[in-house]
């Protein structure tokens, strides 16, 4: 009985949720008595996984099979199973899980729950919690099916990467006979250097207190000291001062990061339910009525275009000095 | 072109999430139901846009009970031609995509386009099961659908960006946002929506559900903001780095 951990690559490197995934399904198969086995789609570097507890990788060299084309990808993970004798399937839930597992549970027959934040409980059944209501709550879910397949939430859990190694060997998968007819015409964005925010663990973010869009220089310049990925509310990001993709919240994208760093915004309901789960949240507004304040763990009442040059100066003196 | 818009039934927004029975079920009294918002401000809206711009008809499906008329109403007024309701209150994804794949297998769908998750369960789950049930491609988080005859090009976002990937239809995809703007129903939206077609089916009961809610929980309470004097930003740092650990 094992566990098997789908793996998705970036420029041939694995994922990072990929590789919390993989750690997550580790600890899986370390529980219940199993190898933990993963599934990488076309990794150069797949030997990392070794460090999070991974047996044996069976890597996948055909680059027809990837997520752009879901039905190959379940097509690869179902003759792994069979091969492996996997139990359970774990996948991390970014682009990659939400387009392939919800496939492969219809295929299999196997239960799915997603946005997963807990090891399984085995007590009574197959037991996990994931977050609902946009992380406003979270609920202990029983898959009754014998397979069971999870994904779990990026940033729910800490990566700690030991010593070590795992075995790794191509698999060959024979996907001619699916046509889906996906082709791929273009790929933008995602080669930047900037982590995307669903991984972010440092995230800076304003909101309409920030009067326009000429105004982000100093969002920006905070993100560049600290390392951090910029986000925004969402009448910042209707309107047009910032991208679509900047837009957390209960409609936008749900993040999780150590850190996360609030300017002129006043913590909405909606804009709580994607950020409510940072461990660590600054918030900078001129008001002490502000309701984020009652979500904050450090707030500074005051004047953003006052406090934010301050602030990128203390750090920028805290980065000189520790590096 | 035909379009079948599956929809959900979710709390308002601002909705106090409480629970009942011990904490095994969602308490549901005093909410306020809003049509799923990823299901109506992209996916439907788009359905609307394409159909508005090269003919064809759009139908909104919902699984659920007669609780859902009212957004079912709603997803009329903003011009959906006719609605589906598949009368059984699911119990998960698994069964929602079932009976969806039901109804919608010899009705000859050009697309099926839903929201990326509700913002209750937030499985982001039905689409792909549904694309699988029905032997489709499936598009996931696509910020942008353009059609053109008998094939559709999307943008399907990915970590930190996007790919443009083309495909023939029938075709099912999830929608994000960017990929169309909410619209506000107008009184002739309204007044016309009432005398739409809303037909009640019987469930086909051809799948058990895979999963089971047990209890839920809510997150422990934050203890109280520490404010900083916002002339001295160098404490603020000294305390994430000494006291919070995070930079
Ligand atoms: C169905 C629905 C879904 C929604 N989903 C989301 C979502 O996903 N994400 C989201 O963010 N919102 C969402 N919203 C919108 C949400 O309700 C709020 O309207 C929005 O979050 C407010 O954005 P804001 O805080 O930037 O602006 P405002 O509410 O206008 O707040 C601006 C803040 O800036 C402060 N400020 C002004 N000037 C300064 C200054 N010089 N220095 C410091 N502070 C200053 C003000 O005190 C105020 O607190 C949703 C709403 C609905 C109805």
């Amino acid at each position: 009985m094992s566990v098997l951990i789908v793996v998705d690559t970036k420029n041939g490197e694995v994922k990072k949720s990929s590789l919390e995934a993989a750690q997550y399904g580790a600890k899986v198969a370390a529980s219940i008595g199993g190898e933990a086995v993963a599934l990488s789609l076309n990794a150069s570097n797949a030997e990392v996984l070794g460090t999070v507890g991974v047996n044996k990788v069976l890597n996948v060299t055909d680059s027809s099979v990837s997520a752009s084309d879901p039905q190959k990808v379940v097509a690869a993970i179902v003759a792994a199973a069979n091969q492996v004798g996997a139990k359970v399937v774990v996948f991390a839930h970014d682009s990659t899980g939400k387009a392939v597992a919800p496939r492969l549970s219809a295929k299999s027959g196997a239960g799915l729950v997603t946005n997963v934040t807990s090891l399984p409980d085995t007590a009574s059944g197959f037991v996990v919690s994931k977050n609902v209501f946009s992380g406003k709550a979270h609920a202990h879910v029983n898959i009754l099916s014998d397979e069971k397949i999870v994904s779990i939430l990026p940033n729910a859990f800490g990566l700690a990467a030991g010593e070590g190694s795992a075995s790794v060997e191509d698999f060959a998968v024979d996907v001619s006979g699916i046509s889906s007819g996906i082709t791929v015409k273009a790929v933008k964005g995602g080669n930047s250097d900037v982590v995307p925010l669903p991984e972010a663990e440092l995230v800076v973010s304003a909101g309409r207190g920030l009067k326009g869009p000429e105004n982000w220089g100093m969002v920006e310049e905070m993100a560049g000291i600290l390392g951090a990925t910029t986000a925004c509310s969402r009448p910042v990001a209707d309107i047009g001062w910032r991208p679509h993709h900047e837009h957390v919240g209960q409609t936008g994208v749900a993040i999780r990061p150590n850190l996360y760093i609030a300017i002129g915004i006043s913590g909405a309901i909606q804009h709580l339910a994607g950020v409510n789960g940072s461990k660590v949240i600054v918030v900078i507004n001129k008001d002490p009525e502000a309701p984020f304040f009652k979500a904050a763990d450090y707030g500074v009442v005051g004047d953003a275009f006052e406090v934010v040059p301050r602030l990128n100066e203390a750090l920028r003196k805290f980065k000189a000095a520790n590096g | 072109m035909k379009i079948l818009v599956p929809i959900s039934k979710v709390p308002d927004t601002t909705s106090k999430i409480a629970f009942t029975d011990g904490d095994s079920k969602f308490n549901e009294e005093g909410i306020q139901w809003i049509v799923n918002p990823y299901d109506e401000w992209y996916a439907l809206v788009r359905a609307l846009e394409l159909v508005e711009a090269g003919g064809g008809t759009v139908t909104v499906i919902n699984v659920g009970d007669a609780t859902s008329d009212p957004v079912i109403r709603k997803a009329l007024a903003l011009g959906a031609h006719e609605a589906v309701r598949v009368d059984v209150n699911p119990a998960d994804s698994y069964v929602i995509a079932k009976e969806i794949s039901a109804y919608a297998a010899d009705k000859g769908f050009d697309m099926v386009l839903l929201g990326k998750e509700t913002i209750s369960y937030n499985g982001s789950e039905v689409g792909g099961m549904l694309a699988e049930f029905m032997n489709l491609p499936y598009i996931s988080l696509a910020s942008k659908l353009e059609v053109n005859g008998d094939t559709a090009t999307l943008d399907r976002t990915t970590e930190g960006g996007v790919e443009v990937v083309e495909v023939k239809l029938p075709l099912v995809a999830s929608a994000n946002k960017g990929m169309a703007e909410q619209r506000i129903p107008n009184m002739r939206g309204i007044m016309a929506a009432r005398s739409k077609p809303l037909t009640v089916v019987a469930a086909s009961g051809g799948a058990e559900a895979k999963t089971s809610y047990v209890k839920y929980g809510l997150p422990a309470p934050k203890s109280a903001v520490k404010l900083v004097d916002p002339e001295n930003m160098d404490e603020l740092v000294n305390l994430l780095h000494t006291e919070a650990k995070s930079i």
